[in-house]
């Protein structure tokens, strides 16, 4: 089923397609992967609705504060699309930020027909706005959930600057399928923050390699953390859209009960293992420490061979 | 109050509800009859990927035995578990699986109810208490997404320039009462009155169907925008259909 979906790779040589998403600004991201003219926003930047909170901190504002929600097309389809600008805060979210991906959500839910799309590039909560940002990452979750158990799938693309940290992480971990490239990373506490509360000893956040292989997208798809592995090009995050549009499960009981299994598995199989490189071991790849270095077909094949996503169990 | 103390006097005719290594499980009857379901973190435990598979099963197991048990979670927890190991092996994905199977239970007609008693933080209380659909708390309560001395580090701002922002505005600073004010807190209960009738009368009023956390803020005047900026991309967005 996956390796289907990244031999569909077309042949899109125009520039936008093949360039790089890690690293463009979420306007483009959006314009890129949608079909041309097709993206509608709603409550754009020139509406000028501002963090009402960060003034307080003498801080910049940025008019679409970080979060650019809309409607257009994807493949001829139509599709409810949401993007954070990881060069905003840090993709943060704050108040304005988690409302507008609230609403989207829930009419994405009550439409019950249109697909949506998340393109995570966040640190976890804003800080001059914590309580806020925490209830709207809660309100998300909910209305996201909401909107699987209507029958919509809910894609989540990471592949950008901050990741996707924090309370990003687990509304990712509540999308009905996800595609990660080697730069995206996923997780709940960022390398710094483990190594601020634990100590260099447990986590050193300058370790870049320490970084990429305990978080980022090869690691997450070897594990079963994200379905697909993209290439960092429009045209790579553009397939895996499309694809996993097409193949999101449903969510309910059965799926819930498949995902309980499939995690404990993780646990017992790899809860020992000091080490990405262990993890790695014990899937049965022969030579885990040249997985970071593998290029994006040749870790493809790899990941392909060893399997691991469950598509039923999300 | 303790965990004892609110067990107690949420189930005066006993209950079979343990504490294992910082987490809670268990049964307490109803006045009605039937029983509630009961799960939590306590002592401050942080929870890690084994605490949110265990937790994500009982609720799974409530589900499982059909029926629409409520299911209570009392929470005074630390944050996520914050290490390499945790990381490793994706604790975003444990995490957010719990949120999904008390979000499901509620779908599927449990009312799920959050008690917060103690401490809890960032990914631990999303993935626990501010899953369920009515969160309450007892005075003396304190979440926090983050202290102020990791604020201070953080924005760069002194602790006591922060304590003065914190007295105009509830969004950024720890503590029940700030966190209410966003509309998280549907209801803090009175610890020195009896839980079991307080439990009763939230029982007895039906489950909100709608997430009505953001109308309440806006309120409560602690997060004055969320909920108009929602309701207006939903309009934007059933328009464009």
């Amino acid at each position: 089923m996956i390796a289907a979906a990244l031999d569909n790779s077309k042949d899109q040589n125009d520039a936008a397609s093949t360039s790089s998403w890690y690293e463009a600004s979420a306007r483009q991201r959006v314009e890129n992967l949608l079909d041309a003219n097709s993206f509608n926003e709603f409550i754009g930047p020139e509406l000028r609705e501002t963090s009402p909170h960060l003034p307080l901190f003498d801080l910049p504002e940025q008019f679409d504060d970080g979060m650019i929600v809309g409607y257009g097309r994807l493949g001829g389809k139509p599709v409810l699309i949401a993007a954070q600008e990881g060069r905003f805060m840090g993709g943060a979210f704050g108040e304005i930020h988690g409302a507008k991906l609230t609403g989207l959500l829930r009419a994405a839910r009550d439409i019950a027909s249109l697909p949506v799309l998340i393109l995570f590039d966040t640190g976890g909560v804003r800080l001059q706005e914590a309580n806020a940002g925490e209830l709207a990452i809660a309100e998300i979750i909910r209305a996201l959930i909401e909107t699987r158990l209507a029958g919509v799938p809910v894609v989540g693309l990471v592949g950008g600057r901050s990741g996707c940290y924090g309370g990003g992480g687990l509304i990712a971990g509540c999308c009905s399928a996800l595609a990660v490239s080697e730069q995206g990373r996923i997780g709940v506490s960022g390398p710094e923050v483990i190594e601020t509360n634990r100590g260099v000893e447990e986590f050193d956040s300058k370790d870049r390699a320490l970084v990429w292989r305990t978080m980022g997208g090869k690691h997450r798809r070897l594990i079963g953390g994200a379905e697909v592995f993209a290439d960092d090009t429009v045209a790579s995050f553009r397939d895996a859209a499309s694809y996993l549009i097409e193949h999101a499960p449903s969510m309910n009981l059965s799926t819930l009960e498949s995902e309980q299994f499939r995690l404990a598995q993780r646990i017992e199989r790899f809860g020992t293992c000091a080490d990405a490189l262990d993890i790695w071991r014990s899937l049965g790849a022969a030579e885990p420490q040249s997985i970071p270095a593998l290029s994006y077909r040749e870790f493809v094949a790899l990941a392909n061979d060893l399997q691991e996503p469950r598509h039923d169990a999300r | 109050m303790t965990l004892d103390n609110i067990l107690a006097s949420l189930f005066p005719r006993g209950h079979d509800v343990i504490l294992e290594r910082g987490l809670i499980s268990g049964r307490g009857p109803l006045p009605d009859g039937g029983s509630m379901a009961v799960i939590g973190v306590d002592g401050r435990a942080p929870v890690g990927v084994e605490e949110a598979t265990l937790l994500s099963s009982h609720v799974l197991d409530v589900i499982k035995s059909g029926g629409n048990e409520p299911i209570l979670v009392l929470i005074d927890s630390d944050s996520q578990r914050m290490s390499k190991r945790d990381e490793l092996l994706g604790l975003n994905e444990f995490l957010a699986h719990l949120a999904k199977c008390l979000i499901l239970a509620d779908k599927l007609g449990h009312r799920t109810i959050g008690l917060l008693y103690g401490h809890t933080a960032a990914g631990a209380f999303i993935a626990t208490a501010l899953a369920t659909q009515t969160l309450l708390a007892l005075p003396g309560a304190e979440p926090a997404v983050m202290d102020l001395p990791s604020m201070s580090r953080v924005t760069k701002l002194s602790i006591e320039v922060l304590q003065e922002k914190a007295k105009s505005t509830p969004v950024f600073a720890p503590g029940l009462d700030n966190l209410a004010q966003t509309g998280a807190v549907a209801i803090t209960l009175n610890p020195d009155s009896s839980l079991a009738d307080q439990l009763k009368s939230v029982l007895s009023q039906p489950a909100e169907r709608e997430d009505s956390r953001d109308k309440l803020g806006k309120e409560r005047k602690g997060r004055p925008k969320a909920a108009d900026i929602a309701e207006r991309v939903y309009e934007l967005a059933r328009a464009s259909v």
